[in-house]
């Protein structure tokens, strides 16, 4: 077992870890940080997308020894001081952009790291973006208007509905 | 009307607050203290004889509390199907016993066959690679018609073959059916594949089991669509449980689609182990253990014929299919290929004669059941499919072909047992070409072909049954169950309430529309009211979500037990009013007497019936709690017309969808914007069939499409922004809120639209192609173009 310790959402958090364990795992078993979540066992589906110094990550394919030190950011950090939904939350509710919730966290995670590089992005390059990000729910038409209106375009434009 | 939405409104979800600040309480998120970790060892073979099965050096590894095998299990009841489909001599279907863990034969990769219950999930993991086990590999039976052929081994060695059953229907039509075929001026026919599909909630699955012994109470948390059904299934067929000693708790649920309707192994596996080891015992399904044993949906195997007379009137329609039921009979596997796909095969057209055969086969692969639509869209695909296949035929318009056998007189007695209550389907096809611009076709083809690229046009019809009812015809169809609805509702004493519903919502926001419409029939805010679902301590019964029959049936009971509430308030009114009660109006939160302005509030009359200082309490109790059982007399009948236009690229064969147009007959709406989002849901699974999905085994019955990685899940960059309208609308006309069921027409309208886009662009090129088999991947589409 392993000491490791890192900065979750603004707080110090540690623990102790085997070699194989995954920083998915640790965030969820280990932290109790259950919002980030797990849909595949080979990289593919996004869910499990957090910040990792900054950078969009899929936790799954990270063990948490290697984030030792690391500032790591995930969906329970992500609503503004108040408690009130951020930008990218809201437009999700707003355009319904989720339906079961469980691609969701790493959904508005991954709009955010792309908000970040790309601040008005257009929908073709919204849907690349999210190549990595598998939802069987909405059909992505309400995920790409969200995180358009996010970027504080006029999406009235799109597709009826 | 309530100041925040009502009956109409595009309420926000108030669900998504949870779901989008990662506080929601999945089936994962549950640890209960002490808990043990299950891993299941599963078969890599298809098929063969399990001879032994050695924990010897496994049950010393570390942390392994108990490693359980399929003689543990023997006192255990078999795992129940709930729908018996008779055949077309009149003898029940073959059913096998299916174990919770193997025992004698493995009978699909994937299949259980001992179970390590350890400190952690590594230790149990670790453990299970230490366990021999000894198989003597047996032919594996895979193609469904060599698997009826003579001489087949045989998936289980006690019925007499492969053959489930052989269904005809309706078989009293087939002579006057083959006698129209003779007769007919033109006759089209077609053979096709319904490709096997995995459902892929997003969720995998998880079961926890809980054990209390000073009570002798069960508990067990699974990611399911219907809680109750798990508790009687489990309970009364495989574990002898009472239902007041087995508590079922389905709470947030990631997406279902169908696959997590069904009762499986993993879920008795869990509740039976955390008695026998006297610790709770979890089980989180790895994605690719879900390729394994998640039940899959499709898997059809059809030959079509259409007879037209001269003038193009469909006088009979034939279908002769194979329904793979896999290695063996899921929860509602028997009833899909037979009662929710026979059943469809009018369509939207008064065929008068139609004859339907359906032999269901055992095969050594995952069991198959109900998925988004469930056999509706089998049924609609091969129809529709073979409707256009038609128009190209005798050179005459695919809508116009459409238009003249449509159904236009309601109700409509099919000739396969159903009766249409409602519907337009000139209506949705004028909505649709005037969404479409089909005029403007041409110039888009000529933009297309400018750029290398041949364009098509495909469109099409559909008809859904919706809310499979009633419970007394379903159980002469061989249901094993009642297919009603409960809810009550209680209410407080300060006017707030809460109603539980035996609907499950995994994404389909009942906890807003649901209380849309008690807020609206009250006429408080819906913030007042809370919706409790998924867990069997809280709801009385229920039977839970699937085949959009939640806001059909489960909106029905809510409606009914509402109406209860509000007839007894009303007494409690005009007690408090001094007024007749005939002479008492419910408006906007507030009880008046007609003609005067004499009135209680909503938050009064709650008061007084939980403080009776003043209260007929020798007419009435006091308290305010109501419950209705809803059993719908018919199905209901959703109706719509899609249409896709597809771009092909001739020199790879790659199909990128240009444009998706939907329009919908959905009767009543209650909440548009998330009726909208069912639709994107349902279209992006169809166009997923059409182009991308597959679930793919070899022929020894192994896998091949077990992960993502080969499994094509549609992408974000797979697919367009949808044009959707529902505003084509023949409410219901027996159910109270005219509502008819939104959740899984689009994954019944869109396949063959997709399709018939892409056989139209192959042929705008002269390609001599009639028909491709989904998928249609580039390189399926680009050797048919050779």
């Amino acid at each position: 077992m392993t000491q490791v310790s890192m900065t979750v959402n603004g707080k110090a958090a540690s623990g102790q870890v085997e070699g194989r364990t995954l920083l998915s795992s640790f965030l969820r078993d280990e932290l109790k940080l259950t919002g980030t979540h797990v849909g595949c066992d080979t990289s593919q589906c996004g869910a499990c997308v957090v910040h990792v110094d900054g950078i969009a990550v899929k936790s799954c394919t990270m063990l948490a020894a290697e984030a030792d030190g690391a500032d790591v950011s995930t969906i329970e950090g992500q609503a503004n001081a108040d408690g009130s939904l951020n930008v990218i939350q809201q437009a999700f509710q707003d355009h319904h952009g989720l339906q079961c919730g469980f691609c969701t966290p790493g959904m508005v995670m991954s709009a955010a790291a792309l908000l970040k590089d790309n601040p008005k992005p257009s929908e073709q390059e919204v849907r690349d973006y999210l190549e990595g990000n598998i939802c069987r729910c909405t059909g992505y038409h309400n995920i790409v208007k969200a995180i358009m209106a996010a970027s504080g375009q006029d999406v009235g434009a799109i597709a009826a509905e | 009307m309530p100041k925040d939405g009502g009956i109409g409104a595009s309420s926000k979800r108030r669900e998504d607050v949870r779901f989008l600040t990662g506080v929601g309480n999945y089936t994962d998120d549950i640890n209960i203290h002490g808990q043990a970790h299950v891993f299941f060892l599963r078969s890599d073979i298809a098929h063969g004889t399990l001879n032994s099965v050695d924990t010897t050096a496994a049950s010393g590894m570390p942390g392994v509390v108990r490693i359980f095998t399929g003689d543990d299990f023997a006192g255990v009841g078999s795992i129940p199907c709930g729908w018996q489909i008779t055949d077309k001599h009149g003898e029940p279907m073959q059913e096998p016993a299916h174990p919770v863990l193997a025992t004698g034969k493995v009978r699909h990769v994937g299949e259980p066959i001992a179970a390590v219950v350890a400190e952690t999930l590594e230790q149990a993991r670790d453990a299970a690679e230490a366990i021999n086990v000894d198989i003597a590999e047996l032919p594996a039976v895979v193609d469904m018609k060599a698997a009826l052929a003579d001489g087949s081994a045989k998936v289980h060695d006690d019925l007499s073959n492969n053959l489930c059953y052989d269904w005809g229907f309706v078989e009293e039509n087939k002579a006057a059916t083959d006698a129209a075929f003779e007769a007919a001026a033109h006759v089209t026919s077609l053979e096709l594949v319904n490709n096997r599909l995995v459902a892929n909630p997003m969720e995998p699955r998880v079961a926890v089991g809980d054990y209390a012994r000073g009570t002798d109470e069960h508990t067990l948390y699974t990611t399911s669509q219907n809680p109750h059904v798990i508790r009687l299934l489990m309970g009364a067929f495989v574990l002898g449980i009472p239902e007041h000693k087995l508590r079922v708790v389905a709470p947030d649920v990631g997406g279902g689609f169908g696959t997590k309707i069904f009762h499986y192994q993993e879920e008795a596996f869990c509740t039976f182990a955390a008695k026998a080891c006297n610790r709770a015992v979890k089980w989180t399904s790895s994605r690719t253990e879900a390729f394994m044993s998640d039940a899959h949906g499709r898997d059809h195997v059809t030959k079509i014929e259409l007879a037209l007379d001269a003038d193009n009137n469909f006088t009979a329609l034939r279908t002769e299919t194979h329904a793979n039921m896999g290695a063996y009979l899921s929860t509602f596997a028997p009833s899909v290929p037979t009662w929710l796909h026979g059943t469809l095969m009018a369509g939207n057209y008064k065929t008068p004669l139609i004859y339907v055969n359906v032999k269901a086969v055992f095969t050594n692969t995952v069991p198959v059941d109900a998925y988004r639509g469930a056999g509706r869209p089998e049924a609609t695909f091969q129809l529709e499919r073979v409707v256009d296949k038609a128009a190209r035929e005798l050179g005459v318009d695919p809508i116009a072909l459409r238009r003249q056998n449509f159904i236009t007189e309601f109700p409509y007695a099919t000739p396969v047992a159903v009766e249409y209550d409602t519907g337009d389907y000139n209506a949705t096809m004028d909505k649709l070409e005037e969404m479409g611009d089909f005029a403007g076709f041409a110039a888009r083809r000529a933009e297309s072909e400018a750029k290398g690229k041949l364009r098509g046009l495909g469109v099409n019809c559909y008809i859904e049954a919706c809310g499979i009812a009633p419970s007394n015809l379903v159980g002469q169809l061989g249901a094993r169950a009642g297919l009603y609805e409960s809810a009550t509702v209680r209410v407080n004493a300060t006017g707030g309430l809460v109603v539980m519903t035996g609907s499950h919502s995994h994404g389909q926001g009942h906890e807003t529309s649901f209380a849309q419409v008690v807020a609206d029939m009250i006429g408080i805010d819906e913030s007042m009211i809370e919706i409790v679902h998924g867990d069997t301590s809280k709801v009385p019964m229920g039977m839970g979500t699937y085949g959009s029959r939640s806001i059909a049936v489960g909106g029905s009971a809510m409606v009914r037990a509402t109406e209860k509430i509000i007839n007894k308030a009303k007494k409690i009114a005009s007690h408090l009013l001094e007024a007749s009660e005939t002479d008492i109006e419910l408006k906007d939160g507030a009880f008046s007497v007609a003609g005067t302005d004499k009135s209680v509030a909503w938050g009064d009359v709650t008061l007084a019936a939980y403080v009776p200082h003043n209260y007929p309490l020798e007419d009435i109790e006091p308290g305010l709690e109501e419950t209705a059982f809803y059993d719908p007399s018919n199905f209901t009948y959703p109706s719509g017309a899609y249409a896709c236009e597809v771009e092909v690229d001739p020199d790879t064969g790659k199909v990128s969808i240009e444009r998706f147009i939907a329009a919908d007959d959905f009767g009543n709406i209650i909440n548009p914007m998330i009726v909208t989002g069912q639709v994107h849901g349902g279209l992006a699974q169809g166009i997923g069939q059409a182009l991308l999905e597959n679930c793919a085994y070899d022929e020894n019955g192994q896998l091949l499409s077990a992960s993502y990685m080969d499994y094509a899940m549609p992408r974000a960059d797979d697919l367009p922004m949808f044009d959707v309208d529902h505003s084509c609308q023949t409410p219901c006309t027996h159910n109270p809120l005219g509502v008819k069921g939104c959740g899984e027409a689009g994954a019944i309208g869109s396949p063959p639209a997709v399709v018939n886009a892409v056989v139209d662009a192959l042929q705008s090129a002269g390609k001599d192609v009639t028909h491709v088999d989904m998928p249609l991947s580039p390189d399926r589409v680009w050797a048919a173009m050779q």
